[in-house]
């Protein structure tokens, strides 16, 4: 198979594209633009629709409209205009409606700056807008995955009728590497809710409104259900030099790609590390963790932000070892020695 | 024509069956209410043109929030305001169906301004009833944007004013402003004269998008007796002498004779197809690895290209990924990138490995390409002992301070100059760096290069700067 060397950005559009997405509904900001960029030139070439919403409200609300035809919606943005975006999602959520967000994180509450944070993760993984809901959240740390999870992403999203976020740091987006590229697909979805402007779906309705308390408590079990079931079956992680390790490393995103170099060194130095990567931030792998933490002594999680997902880490291992936390904030990156250090100091 | 009010149209539903509760026959309006006549308005249009079937109506959020107990069409609700951008989805998702949003001021007009204006700019083929009962009669009669002056509300319990709130909000006025709408009318729902106005008007919008000629948009003066606390025959009364005063009715746009019909071209292709126009059929050529036949310090480099913005050093950094991606190499390339790339200092990042590539990041690097003086400052103290430094001596007046690396000097943009484009000497550097180490070959290079330059009529000259790099360094040894 042929290998491109693409940016992760333009990887994510064309898996998009081979997954059979149908419409891109996006908003430029730094540093996800580059999507809009390459939906914008090939969107339209497919006779698919690209179109650039007058606001990130506008963008997810157009998903909204798109998705509930049965079609694959997607768009891409970063956090502050993720944050608009919330109301949408919610709506999508609450109205059961299949939508890929792609997210490109950058520093820092307000403006910011462009530079690779992670101070997104509870914004996402926690809900992120109004209401009982959850999303699904998707992390690459590598071109290929931004393609293929993009790819799983739209089914994922179909599957569980939910919105999906690809969730990753700038640098992920940015960076150039070698992908290989799956086969285009045949999409055969049966969508008996959507709206299809025909007579058989003339009865279709989709809503997130129920006024009865009962019905309304009813229809949220129901989703809840649904993200149990999500926890149960669509956990991904990946393991590196897991089988002895005492010291088990944890991050997402180009953290983890920081982290494995940094575990190879380690081990020259004959330390026990090893690294467990959570690939979906929700579900998250709670129960490998709990298994990992069964022979390990203790954790180190590198977040490029204040500490999110180390509380995760921490809930999922019920607190019975100690877990490190070290992390930066502004966009600032740790060098792998930054990161050995740290591990030599708590190891 | 009393009869024909009275009578349900076929394009409401027999039995509101949506409708919570034990009455599915009666709607939720209170007496007196406009949204009632204006729903019959729709639903018996849409049965008449035969289009009930492709309807997808969009609930607003408001008194009718409930549009979907109603009409026997597909139903969405949306968030407030965000009909318009829901109906553009809807629609550019599946041309073939008829959109129609219903929305009152406080959703069209106030939270959800940006979404119509823009919506109408862009001349979606949607067709908009706009409610306007100058109230929020949902939320319990708070002050819309359409709310006169001097209008007493919840949130206005004065009065409105000209100070403190401003002016009324003139939809049809503002929106006629725009090129793209097509068809524009303000109408009002009192006596009988009126209310047939507003079936004509009602039925043109809707017209206009079944023949594809773009927005159109009804704003209907309605009676909400209940926010305005009035009879239903005072409210009547008061659209009449006051609301009509300020909002005046009449076609504000109409260019449904003059304006082409217009639906998106359809494409059908197949998998082959797709994959063809997304340039994945291409099979760009190989080549052998080099690793084995090189200097131990040049093997598996970590490199960074730094300097101006506007030198190339992006571009230098992708070919030499691209190129080792051409040897089967595992490589990354990862950019400084935003506002830093456009004037600033820019650099890049590039591993080429026979193994796997861990952190993309390169800190201590084993190459260094310095096009510049703060690039050379900066970057040589992260030089690993042993490490290759290549610098633009065209641009930096000094050697490299570190003793324990190899330093190749190279005047690239003087060199660069000769051959006709400074843009070249990023190619002059690539020239002298493959020379130097033997890790990529010219062929490779020029491989690569026909990948990476996106306009072909550069690739010669670009050549030509490899070749000079690499000549340069030859005639080093």
């Amino acid at each position: 198979m042929t290998k491109e060397l693409i940016k992760g950005n333009e990887a994510v559009v064309k898996g998009a594209l081979l997954a059979g997405c149908k419409t891109f509904f996006g908003y430029p900001i730094t540093p996800a633009s580059e999507i809009a960029h390459a939906a914008a030139k090939f969107f339209p070439i497919l006779g698919r629709t690209f179109l650039q919403g007058e606001s990130e409200v506008a963008s997810i609300n157009m998903c909204y409209g798109a998705a509930s035809t049965g079609v694959r919606a997607m768009t891409a943005s970063s956090g502050p205009g993720i944050s608009l975006k919330q109301e949408g999602i919610s709506y999508a959520a609450g109205s059961e409606l299949p939508i890929v967000i792609i997210y490109i994180m950058r520093g820092g509450p307000g403006l910011g700056n462009i530079a690779p944070e992670q101070g997104d993760y509870n914004q996402v993984v926690k809900g992120g807008g109004h209401g009982n809901y959850k999303t699904m959240v998707l992390a690459p740390n590598c071109a290929q995955e931004m393609c293929d999870l993009t790819i799983h992403a739209f089914d994922v999203a179909d599957k569980y009728r939910n919105p999906v976020y690809v969730f990753t740091d700038g640098f992920i987006g940015q960076m150039m590497e070698p992908v290989e590229f799956p086969k285009a697909r045949e999409l055969n979805i049966k969508k008996d809710w959507a709206l299809l402007g025909n007579r058989e779906t003339r009865d279709n309705l989709v809503n997130s409104i129920y006024l009865d308390p009962h019905e309304l408590e009813d229809h949220e079990i129901h989703l809840q259900e649904k993200y149990r079931e999500m926890e149960e079956n669509e956990v991904m992680f990946e393991e590196y030099k897991l089988d002895d390790a005492e010291l088990v490393t944890m991050g997402f995103g180009i953290v983890s790609r920081i982290l494995k170099t940094t575990v190879d060194k380690a081990r020259k130095k004959g330390m026990k590390v090893g690294l467990l990567r959570p690939i979906t931030l929700f579900p998250f792998p709670k129960k490998q963790i709990k298994d990992v933490a069964e022979k390990a002594k203790s954790f180190l999680v590198v977040e490029l932000n204040n500490g999110q997902m180390v509380e995760d880490v921490k809930a999922s291992i019920f607190y019975s070892k100690p877990v490190h936390f070290y992390g930066r904030m502004g966009g600032v990156v740790p060098s792998v020695n930054e990161l050995l250090d740290k591990l030599e100091e708590i190891y | 024509m009393a009869k024909d009010i009275l009578e349900k149209p076929k394009g409401f539903h027999d039995v509101y069956f949506y409708k919570p509760g034990d009455d599915k026959e009666n709607t939720h309006y209170c007496p007196g209410c406009g949204h009632g006549t204006a729903h019959k308005l729709i639903a018996e249009a849409l049965e008449d043109f035969g289009v009930a079937d492709r309807t997808i109506m969009i609930s607003p959020v408001g008194c009718s929030v409930f549009v979907y107990y109603y009409f026997a069409t597909g139903n969405i609700q949306a968030a407030h305001g965000r009909a318009p951008a829901v109906g553009t989805g809807l629609k550019r998702a599946n041309p073939d169906s008829i959109v129609i949003s219903y929305q009152g001021d406080g959703d069209l007009g106030a939270i959800g301004g940006n979404n119509i204006l823009q919506a109408a700019n862009r001349g979606e083929n949607i067709t908009v009833f706009f409610i306007n009962n100058a109230i929020y009669g949902m939320t319990g009669g708070q002050m819309a944007p359409t709310t006169l002056l001097g209008q007493k509300t919840m949130t206005t319990p004065y009065g409105r004013s000209i100070q403190n709130e401003g002016y009324p909000i003139k939809i049809c006025e503002l929106l006629a402003s725009l090129e793209s709408p097509t068809y524009l009318e303000r109408v009002a729902i009192t006596d009988t004269k009126h209310i047939m106005k507003a079936r004509l008007a009602i039925r043109k919008a809707i017209k206009t998008q079944i023949d594809n000629k773009g927005f159109s948009l009804v704003e209907i003066l309605s009676p909400c007796p209940t926010g305005w606390r009035m009879t239903p025959v005072d409210a009547k009364k008061w659209i009449t002498e006051k609301m009509m005063d300020y909002f005046k009715l009449g076609v504000f746009k109409d260019l449904t004779k003059e304006r082409k019909p217009y639906s998106p071209p359809k494409m059908n292709l197949n998998l082959d197809e797709v994959e063809e126009k997304l340039g994945l059929k291409e099979k760009p050529p190989t080549f052998p690895s080099t690793m084995s036949d090189i200097k131990e310090q040049y093997r598996n480099p970590r490199i960074k290209v730094a300097g101006f913005g506007g030198q190339g050093v992006l571009m230098l950094g992708n070919l030499l990924a691209e190129t080792g991606m051409l040897h089967d190499y595992n490589v990354s390339w990862l950019p400084s990138y935003g506002p830093e790339m456009r004037g600033g200092t820019a650099n890049c990042q590039v591993h080429i490995d026979e193994g796997q590539i861990g952190s993309p990041v390169v800190t201590d690097s084993t190459v260094l390409v310095a096009m510049n003086k703060p690039s050379l400052d900066k970057f040589e103290p992260d030089v690993v002992p042993g490490g290759l430094i290549l610098y633009n001596t065209s641009m930096i007046d000094r050697k490299p301070e570190r003793t324990d690396v190899e330093a190749i000097p190279v005047p690239a943009t003087e060199m660069a100059d000769e051959i006709g484009s400074l843009r070249v000497a990023n190619m002059i550097m690539i020239g002298a760096y493959l020379q130097k180490t033997g890790i990529l070959t010219k062929d490779s290079i020029f491989a690569a290069l026909d990948i990476a330059i996106k306009h072909k009529q550069f690739i010669p000259m670009n050549r030509q700067a490899i070749e000079a790099g690499i000549e340069h360094v030859k005639n080093m040894d």
